[in-house]
């Protein structure tokens, strides 16, 4: 008995000692400043920094490879007391925020046959297509809010999904998630938008969806030369230059291409359809 | 039956009701010509062919509209005479949009086809074989649609030793298989030759399915003496038509977890297949139509057409017949044939069928249907014929375990025969998860 006793006393000795030796040895100096950093950002992991989570932009903080302005998650306080913590400069990065190219919801695009099976966009997108007329059009199923871990984007009455500027860290997930490619990632700052991606032409393009794009060509002659040209039969802005043309979308007969306003969402010039219908619009059999 | 040999099945598999009787009597018909035709560039798998022709442009029936582009491609023809509208994008069977030809045939053209440069059997290499049957623009009628060409030269070191004709058409509905073996059964020994000299394979083999006696009792009695030929009669079951099945019933075979057939020998053809390169090599057409059933129970004139390729769905039920209250519509059988979204999609060269449904049975049958979790019944387990395991895969894809579902399980195997989905009694739709997990698994690998 007392062997066994002295056996184990004498082993948890030698181990706590090698255990003080390692840590001796093989002790690394940690900048108390990262941890503080650290605990000072949001938590939300998102990787829209483009560093692996929070601990990632707050090593890179205080070694100085980048500023706080990195983080879209925090607002314009937060990132203030970040920097002065740190003794660095905010860094002014522009929001940049998640943005929809389809306005098709349920009651102005049609579906062409009813789609059965798994409640995912990706699974719909596999069998034939999807239900949906317009082939490049949002299906409506909710992968981009189900995938949004900041709850930004909300599906709206007629399933179309609309993202909460404020709420967007522009992380890219539902970038990824859509199976039709439609969300991308904007500075806030570009208020022109095309929200429609059906490369069809003319009256066959509206009787799917009235508000897609027919490609008649106006906002690219009424915007200054350069800065929407029509590729594929789509408008396509040149954001690298001067794009805050407003009178852009005010000939457009189906309100396709739209002015993205703070707090007010998109808005479709003067000439666009006012859609007023709340249901769905009849889909006709297969 | 006298001088037939019988043969053993694969395990597992189910047993789907046939439906065949309805259609199987029908002789082939001709299909009349659609006042539009849409012939897309891309009907096969592989790179799509260049178009050759240009809007305003007269055509022959038969004529080469597009051709080639690089060797996994095929050549396209025109399926009547006419004049090409235009060449735009127009939907496609997986709801995408495909570059496609638009052609107006003239009202009154000729079901006649221009000859071109024929393929003689007795002075041809087999080089010469496998460039023409490029040329003809032959792909697998059975379904997959994958240019026969490229099957026909197996990669560098390997033999081909057995070239296996697949007859076996277990697809519920289907009876085109069925009709081109009692009709067309001269064009079919005549594709063997062309096959086995093109291969180099020594001997082959005819499967067919035993509800087809009728067929193998014709091919074995009209069989030319001097060809090696047998014919093998295989048990009903879904799915015996697979190709890895095929190759498992009658030789014994196993292709190997991501191989092809050439790694055990053999190369497995489609009947119908067959008897396009038998019909169409010695005259040098290409292909520009197909036989195809139209049944299921909401069509009125069911029956075994020979249409156009690029005739409209819409146009074939129009013309066959469709019930009012026509509510699912496969292109291909029930059990792995792709459901439409869209009527004014083209029958292409991989289409084997059009089987429609009413909204009556598809309420009855699958109407409704709530996805229950699963019970560990096994079922599925028992179905499935490459004994993978459907009921823990349809787990893992759930929870979007993509890598345990490609290394522990195997899910690149699966040919999606839809067997795990049928016996399912949660209704819990396997195959559409395999589906989505093999899509997932393939872009993340894309962006690593």
């Amino acid at each position: 008995m007392s062997i066994a006793v002295l056996t184990l006393a004498a082993l948890s000795f030698l181990f706590a000692s090698l255990l003080v030796l390692a840590h001796r040895k093989l002790h690394v100096d940690e900048d108390p400043r990262i941890d503080a950093a650290h605990q000072m950002l949001p938590g939300t992991n998102c990787g829209a920094c483009g560093f692996p989570g929070c601990l990632g932009l707050a090593e890179a903080m205080v070694s100085g490879s980048a500023l706080p302005g990195k983080c879209t998650v925090m607002n314009e306080d937060e990132r203030e007391d970040v920097a002065q913590f740190l003794g660095v400069d905010a860094g002014a990065e522009e929001k940049v925020v998640a943005r929809l190219a389809c306005a098709g919801g349920t009651n102005v695009a049609r579906n062409r046959a009813r789609y059965e099976g798994l409640e995912s966009c990706r699974a719909a997108t596999l069998v034939a297509g999807g239900g949906k007329a317009c082939f490049w059009g949002c299906l409506g199923l909710g992968d981009c809010e189900v995938v949004c871990d900041l709850d930004a984007i909300y599906m709206d009455d007629h399933n179309l999904p609309v993202v909460i500027e404020d709420a967007c860290t522009a992380c890219g997930d539902c970038v990824d998630a859509c199976p039709k490619d439609l969300f991308s990632l904007h500075p806030v700052s570009h208020h022109l938008w095309v929200a429609c991606k059906n490369l069809e032409k003319g009256d066959a393009v509206l009787a799917d969806c009235e508000v897609a794009c027919d490609a008649c060509g106006k906002c690219a002659v009424d915007a200054p030369a350069g800065v929407i040209s029509m590729v594929d039969n789509l408008p396509v802005i040149d954001y690298s230059r001067n794009h805050n043309v407003r009178k852009a979308i005010e000939r457009c007969p189906t309100g396709a291409i739209v002015w993205f306003e703070k707090d007010k969402g998109p808005v479709a010039g003067r000439a666009a359809p006012k859609v007023i219908r709340q249901r769905s619009r009849q889909s006709s059999p297969t | 039956m006298l001088g037939l040999a019988h043969n053993d099945s694969f395990s597992h598999g189910i047993h789907p009701p046939e439906m065949k009787d309805e259609t199987s009597h029908l002789s082939i018909r001709r299909f009349p010509f659609a006042p539009l035709l849409i012939v897309p560039l891309s009907q096969h798998l592989g790179k799509p062919a260049v178009p050759v022709v240009r809007a305003g442009q007269e055509i022959v029936r038969g004529q080469v509209i597009a051709e080639a582009d690089g060797f996994v491609s095929v050549n396209m023809h025109a399926p009547a005479s006419g004049i090409v509208k235009k060449i735009a994008l127009a939907p496609g069977i997986g709801g995408n949009m495909l570059e496609s030809v638009y052609i107006e045939p003239y009202p009154a053209s000729s079901q006649e086809v221009q000859d071109g440069e024929p393929c003689d059997l007795d002075t041809a290499s087999a080089d010469d074989i496998i460039g023409a049957i490029q040329r003809a623009g032959i792909v697998g009628l059975g379904g997959a649609a994958f240019p026969t060409h490229v099957k026909l030269k197996p990669p560098e070191g390997k033999r081909l030793d057995t070239l296996i004709i697949n007859g076996v058409e277990c697809e519920p509905y289907l009876t085109t298989d069925h009709r081109v073996m009692l009709e067309q059964t001269a064009d079919i020994f005549n594709g063997i030759r062309y096959l086995l000299k093109a291969t180099g394979a020594a001997e082959s083999l005819i499967a067919i399915e035993g509800n087809k006696s009728d067929a193998a009792r014709k091919l074995h009695d009209e069989c030319p003496s001097d060809l090696p030929v047998s014919i093998r009669v295989c048990p009903v079951k879904y799915p015996q038509g697979a190709e890895k099945m095929v190759i498992r019933s009658l030789l014994k075979r196993e292709i190997p977890s991501g191989g092809l057939p050439a790694d055990v020998g053999a190369i497995c053809v489609n009947v119908a297949t067959t008897a396009e390169i038998g019909r169409l090599l010695p005259r040098g057409h290409g292909i520009q139509e197909r036989v195809i059933t139209i049944g299921g129970p909401g069509v009125k004139r069911k029956g075994n057409y020979r249409i156009p390729v690029g005739t409209t769905v819409r146009f074939a039920l129009e013309e066959a017949g469709a019930a009012k209250d026509i509510s699912r519509v496969f292109l291909g059988g029930p059990m792995m044939g792709p459901s439409v979204s869209n009527l004014d999609i083209p029958i292409t060269k991989g289409t084997s069928g059009i089987t429609a449904f009413t909204t009556v049975q598809i309420n009855e049958a699958t109407g409704h249907q709530k996805i229950y979790p699963c019970i560990h019944c096994a079922r599925c387990v028992e179905a499935c014929p490459l004994f993978l395991n459907p009921s823990q895969l349809g787990i893992l894809a759930k929870n979007e375990e993509y890598d345990r579902m490609v290394e522990d399980y195997h899910l690149m195997d699966c040919f999606e025969c839809g067997a795990c989905s049928y016996v399912c009694p949660s209704h819990i739709p396997l195959v559409q998860y395999f589906r989505l997990s093999k899509k997932m698994i393939r872009k993340l690998g894309a962006a690593q």
